[in-house]
């Protein structure tokens, strides 16, 4: 079998190997004032080798959603209450915190969204990739180094082994993110989240980077959960997309289908309001309202009260899920007059 | 870097010209030495003669001229009451009182440092309210009473550790635990501080998405940046353990320079008194010199600022 057809098998059947499937999690914060249902039963799949979009404004629960499946919310009010994610078949909200730091790095991974601060100032680039490899090898001194060269040469950075000797504040912001890159996948984990890796960055590297993890996941077929709130974003990089809302995914599905039928009237908002470079627009499209307070979330459709299909169903009960085409489902009452 | 140094020197320069003028007026304020080293039945005339040999005769301000005028040329004076050059004295006794110092600084880091860091983990819950109470107790037990207290258990009660005055190692143990408990709190509640703030850093979220164990985490990671301002202290903490001497030294009878600054008051020892002071001055200001310098060497955001 030439390459070529590999890829075209690999493209046309995407396999049903699931890597990891977090179903109904729930992660609330328990504050004096109130329960903040910051996560509010998030279910979704990711295949193995597959880039999943997770879209959704601020405040939405995309990265509490990662930081619950890593396990590490902020210390104090913020639980993790309900749900499974399984992990190759297994539960890690059931492992212990020493079986969970030997899944971190290893199995699953994370990059932040700020490279200025996700590196410790005060040690230096070697030492925070050495500690990372050394995890995984237990090899000697020399052998890591050598490793921790190929791993910066492989996110494109230029002359690593003097690089190894800096400190991060010698770094410009793109590079000290892919340097962050290179320290995430040094575990060669089966799963990276990427939370908005190209929020912080400068609009000319963002592409730039972007295309690093992307050749970067074609190399290792490491399965991307990808977290952003830019459509653009989602288009490039992903294979399928989930659209939050309110601590909730009202849609899913491959991003094409998403992207020609949008089904839930919240992903048809939020597409509707990238401005497009094409035809004259007279004026951005803005969703009316705010989204719903988490403290004090309606019994019904999150979004009914900006929604402007809405009605009495919409405000009785939360929406199942509907079968919109393949693999593409949507939580919309409007689903069920199809 | 040089510029910095030579800058700090100046700044230096002009402080210790305000300390040497406030000590010779403040101590003057005090009496005449004279009145304490005279016989209660010395003659009026034998008081003018001695008051004229001692050079306090003058007007102040001429007194002050010729203290600047002899300072400048290195010469702070005779102790009045050692007959010995004041600076010789100083001398004489610093060694004793860096003999101290160090172990002081080092019992209070060893306890004061773990002690934060275990605050900062259990932040909120019995055992950071337990370290808080130890570390004000050392803050709010006085160092005369604390002295007086240890050498009651341990030297009169017990009879373990000698009650005073220099020896073999067994007589460092009570003035180091006097000089040091003062500081633990302060350590302490720095580290607390600045380890919370650091534990919420994105850095050390990404250390344990590596998988790093917890105690490398918060004894690598976190604790190497919590110390930073730790350093920034330190030169201040040392100033703390050269003033707070005064007391320990004077409890343990320890012949240090801090009981040599007491005796210097008591007496109203005028030249030791000035000399003694600008010297702990001098060796102050440079240890907060050395200690910025130092800073750089931690602190690698700095080193090329």
């Amino acid at each position: 079998m030439s390459i070529a057809e590999q890829g075209v098998a690999i493209a046309e059947a995407p396999s049903d190997d699931i890597v990891l499937d977090v179903r109904d999690l729930q992660t609330y914060f328990f504050l004096r004032r109130g329960i903040v249902k910051a996560v509010d039963g998030v279910s979704f799949a990711l295949r193995r080798g597959e880039v999943l979009g997770l879209v959704g404004e601020s405040g939405c629960g995309k990265s509490l959603t990662a930081l619950s499946i890593m396990r590490l919310l902020p210390k104090g009010s913020a639980r993790t209450i309900h749900g499974e994610v399984l992990l190759n078949g297994e539960d890690i909200l059931e492992k212990t915190p020493n079986e969970m730091r030997e899944i971190r790095g290893r199995k699953i991974s994370m990059i932040l969204q700020d490279p200025q601060t996700s590196l410790n100032p005060v040690f230096t680039i070697g030492e925070q990739l050495r500690e990372a490899i050394f995890r995984r090898t237990r090899g000697r001194t020399r052998e890591v180094m050598r490793e921790a060269v190929a791993a910066l040469r492989r996110v494109d950075i230029a002359a690593p082994e003097q690089r190894l000797g800096q400190f991060p504040h010698q770094m410009s912001g793109g590079m000290k993110q892919r340097v962050v890159g290179a320290i995430s996948i040094s575990g060669r984990p089966e799963v990276l989240i990427a939370d908005e890796p190209t929020t912080a960055l400068d609009v000319t590297i963002q592409l730039q980077y972007l295309k690093l993890l992307k050749r970067l996941q074609e190399e290792t077929r490491m399965a991307i959960l990808f977290i952003t709130h830019d459509f653009g974003v989602v288009a490039r990089m992903c294979d399928r997309v989930a659209v939050m809302y309110a601590g909730r995914i009202v849609e899913c599905g491959p991003v094409d289908q998403v992207f020609d039928n949008p089904s839930h009237p919240y992903t048809q908002a939020l597409i509707a309001s990238v401005p497009k470079m094409t035809g004259s627009t007279e004026r951005l499209y803005t969703i009316e309202g705010q989204p719903p307070s988490l403290m004090d979330l309606p019994v019904g459709c999150r979004f009914a009260p900006r929604c402007p299909y809405a009605d009495q169903r919409c405000l009785a009960a939360y929406p199942p899920s509907f079968t919109v085409g393949a693999e593409h489902t949507a939580d919309c009452w409007r689903m069920t007059a199809a | 870097m040089k510029r910095y140094i030579v800058y700090r020197m100046l700044q230096g320069v002009v402080l210790l010209c305000m300390v040497a003028t406030i000590v010779f007026f403040l101590g003057r304020l005090t009496g005449n030495p004279v009145d304490l080293m005279l016989p209660e039945d010395a003659t009026a005339e034998d008081r003018v003669s001695m008051i004229k040999a001692l050079g306090l005769d003058g007007p102040l301000h001429e007194q002050f001229l010729i203290f600047v005028n002899n300072a400048l040329h290195g010469d702070l004076g005779t102790s009045i009451r050692m007959r010995q050059p004041a600076v010789e004295a100083f001398f004489d006794r610093l060694p004793n009182t860096l003999a101290i110092i160090p172990w002081a600084l080092l019992m209070a880091m060893v306890i004061g440092i773990p002690l934060g860091v275990i605050a900062a983990l259990n932040r909120g819950n019995m055992i950071d309210r337990a370290a808080g109470s130890v570390a004000v107790l050392g803050i709010a037990m006085p160092s005369f009473w604390l002295g007086i207290l240890l050498i009651y258990v341990f030297s009169v009660e017990l009879g373990w550790l000698p009650s005073g005055r220099m020896g073999g190692p067994a007589h460092y143990v009570l003035p180091v635990i006097t000089l040091g408990a003062f500081l633990v709190a302060g350590f302490m509640r720095l580290i607390r501080s600045s380890m919370l703030e650091v534990m919420e850093s994105e850095f050390v979220k990404l250390a344990r998405i590596k998988g790093m164990s917890e105690a490398v985490v918060v004894w690598k990671h976190c604790l190497r940046n919590a110390l930073i301002p730790v350093l920034t202290l330190w030169g201040v903490f040392v100033g703390n353990l050269i003033t707070g001497a005064i007391v320990t030294e004077t409890v343990f009878a320890w012949p240090g320079v801090g009981r040599l600054t007491y005796e210097a008051v008591i007496f109203r020892d005028f030249p030791l008194l000035q000399a003694v002071i600008i010297l702990k001055a001098v060796l102050i200001l440079s240890i907060n010199l050395f200690v910025d310098i130092l800073y750089a060497y931690v602190d690698p955001r700095i080193r090329l600022a």
